[in-house]
């Protein structure tokens, strides 16, 4: 029984190995970059237009007016990245329900590679909002003494965005897994859907914690964070 | 171990990767399609606000204008009220005077008429009165009117006394030419002679005198001198009964003008007919009563 998809191996030479998670990451980014070029290509400006741009309308306004929840006060400035890791941690999890697909967030590379791009993004947006002084400076604040704090605080967030997607993600499979060799039938189809609903909400915590970081680090004390209007 | 390093670097790179084709193909054509779409719908509600605040200016200046009409309508009433009741006023006066020149011009006819009647029943009355008198005298004494008018010029010059004698025996005196005594008719040769010694007695003096014939003294004898006068005849009984007459449509008259129309009226006033049944019976009231 594999425990993640990185043990799955299509062909390797030397280091290089092409293995289910980057074969299926590329699968999902295929989908969703042919699925964006199918509906974009005959957008309409007018009031009349296509259900699937509707679909992808309100998808992309919905992750906009979260960040603006969230505190973003420019949100179109960071909705590729933090609304990419919604779309790809969803559609991932979307995709449990194909037989033979293995979701590659149910890789703790994969989401290791996720945190690791949220901890190198946010204090890259940090920097590019506050000044690189400026962004230092956020970490002994209130005071000095509270620094080391906050470089633990910053690492751990990071494992822990990791460790929690992939324990939802690799737990749910493995339920299934289980519970298919026990209870066959019926009973995986009820946990199969329980899966789809925890694998969305894995997406939004994801995607919205990365938005608070990101917030957090481009937050000025004189553009402190504004109610955002509800839309 | 669960992390391979090596996917780990493949998925952060694919991850970008995804990033920036989801940028390119998702995101920036949404993004713009949802601005355009804003956008026009912003110039949409701009043109509508801009079609509405012209429709409210135009509605204002409809307003505005409506109100001006109302207004020139109401002046235009007011001037043709007036102009109405000007033409009333001056069609009343035109009618009024029209109406007094009608009243005047009948009024005038009435006393054109009146002068008429007068003359006429002067006229009448003298005939009939000469000729009463005639047949009266003829049928009394037998003598004719002529003779009996110089009896009673006679008997007048003797019964002359007092101041009204002695006045006009002193005008007599004084005259230097012939007394004249005129008459309506030639008087007979027996008559003058009965004149002369009736003027002689009564002065006691030899006047000389002229008998003229003057046919507006209507069956008369008159004698005068320097304003003093001794005279008989029927005018002065013709001159009462005119007065009389005149009198009498006098009265008429008055009381045709006292019922005057109303103004609005005037212009229906007909003429009414002259009464010509005024006429007095001259010939049962005419009866000459001389005194002696």
């Amino acid at each position: 029984m594999r425990l993640s998809p990185d043990q799955w191996i299509f062909w390797q030479l030397d280091a290089f190995k092409l293995n289910a998670t980057i074969a299926f990451t590329w699968a999902i980014m295929l989908v969703l970059t042919v699925g964006s070029i199918l509906v974009t290509r005959r957008l309409s400006t007018e009031l009349k237009r296509s259900r699937w741009q509707n679909l992808l309308e309100i998808v992309v306004t919905s992750i906009q007016s979260q960040l603006k929840d969230v505190g973003l006060r420019d949100p179109r400035k960071y909705i590729g990245f933090v609304g990419t890791l919604f779309l790809f941690v969803g559609v991932a999890s979307l995709c449990t329900v194909i037989p033979g697909f293995d979701t590659p967030t149910g890789s703790l590379s994969t989401t290791a590679a996720l945190a690791l791009c949220v901890f190198v993004a946010v204090p890259l947006f940090g920097v590019a909002s506050q000044g690189i002084w400026g962004y230092l400076k956020s970490y002994a604040e209130p005071t000095i003494l509270m620094l080391p704090f906050n470089i633990i605080s910053e690492l751990s967030r990071t494992l822990a965005l990791a460790v929690r997607l992939f324990g939802n993600m690799m737990s749910g499979a493995m339920i299934i897994a289980i519970l298919l060799t026990i209870t066959p039938f019926i009973f995986p189809i009820f946990m199969t859907a329980l899966g789809l609903l925890t694998g969305m909400v894995q997406a939004y915590i994801f995607s919205i914690l990365a938005a608070v970081y990101i917030a957090a680090a481009t937050q000025n004390d004189d553009t402190k964070p504004v109610p955002a209007a509800k839309t | 171990m669960l992390i391979d390093w090596f996917t780990v670097g493949a998925q952060a790179i694919n991850f970008l990767i995804l990033v920036w084709l989801l940028k390119r193909f998702l995101y920036k054509p949404i993004l713009d399609a949802i601005d355009a779409r804003e956008k026009g719908i912003a110039a949409e509600r701009a043109d509508a606000d801009a079609k509405k605040a012209e429709a409210q200016k135009e509605r204002d200046e409809f307003q505005h204008k409506n109100q001006d009409f109302d207004r020139q309508r109401a002046a235009l009433v007011k001037t043709a009220t007036d102009e109405a009741n000007a033409e009333r006023q001056r069609l009343l006066d035109e009618a009024n005077k029209e109406t007094e020149a009608l009243r005047a011009k009948r009024r005038e006819a009435l006393r054109n008429e009146q002068r008429n009647l007068s003359q006429a029943i002067l006229r009448w009355t003298q005939n009939e009165v000469f000729a009463i008198a005639r047949k009266s005298l003829a049928d009394l004494a037998t003598a004719s009117l002529e003779e009996r008018m110089c009896e009673v010029f006679v008997q007048r010059l003797r019964g002359l006394t007092g101041t009204a004698k002695e006045q006009l025996a002193t005008a007599l005196q004084a005259l230097t030419r012939p007394v004249p005594v005129r008459s309506a008719f030639d008087l007979p040769a027996a008559q003058r002679v009965a004149i002369q010694n009736a003027i002689n007695e009564t002065f006691s003096a030899d006047i000389h005198i002229q008998f003229e014939t003057v046919p507006e003294l209507i069956s008369g004898i008159e004698l005068s001198a320097n304003g003093q006068k001794v005279a008989w005849s029927i005018g002065e009984y013709l001159g009462t009964l005119e007065k009389s007459a005149g009198e009498l449509l006098h009265k008429e008259e008055k009381a045709d003008e006292k019922p005057a129309p109303k103004p609005e009226a005037k212009a229906e006033v007909k003429s009414q007919p002259t009464k010509s049944a005024t006429k007095p019976d001259l010939q049962g009231e005419a009866q000459p009563n001389p005194k002696p």
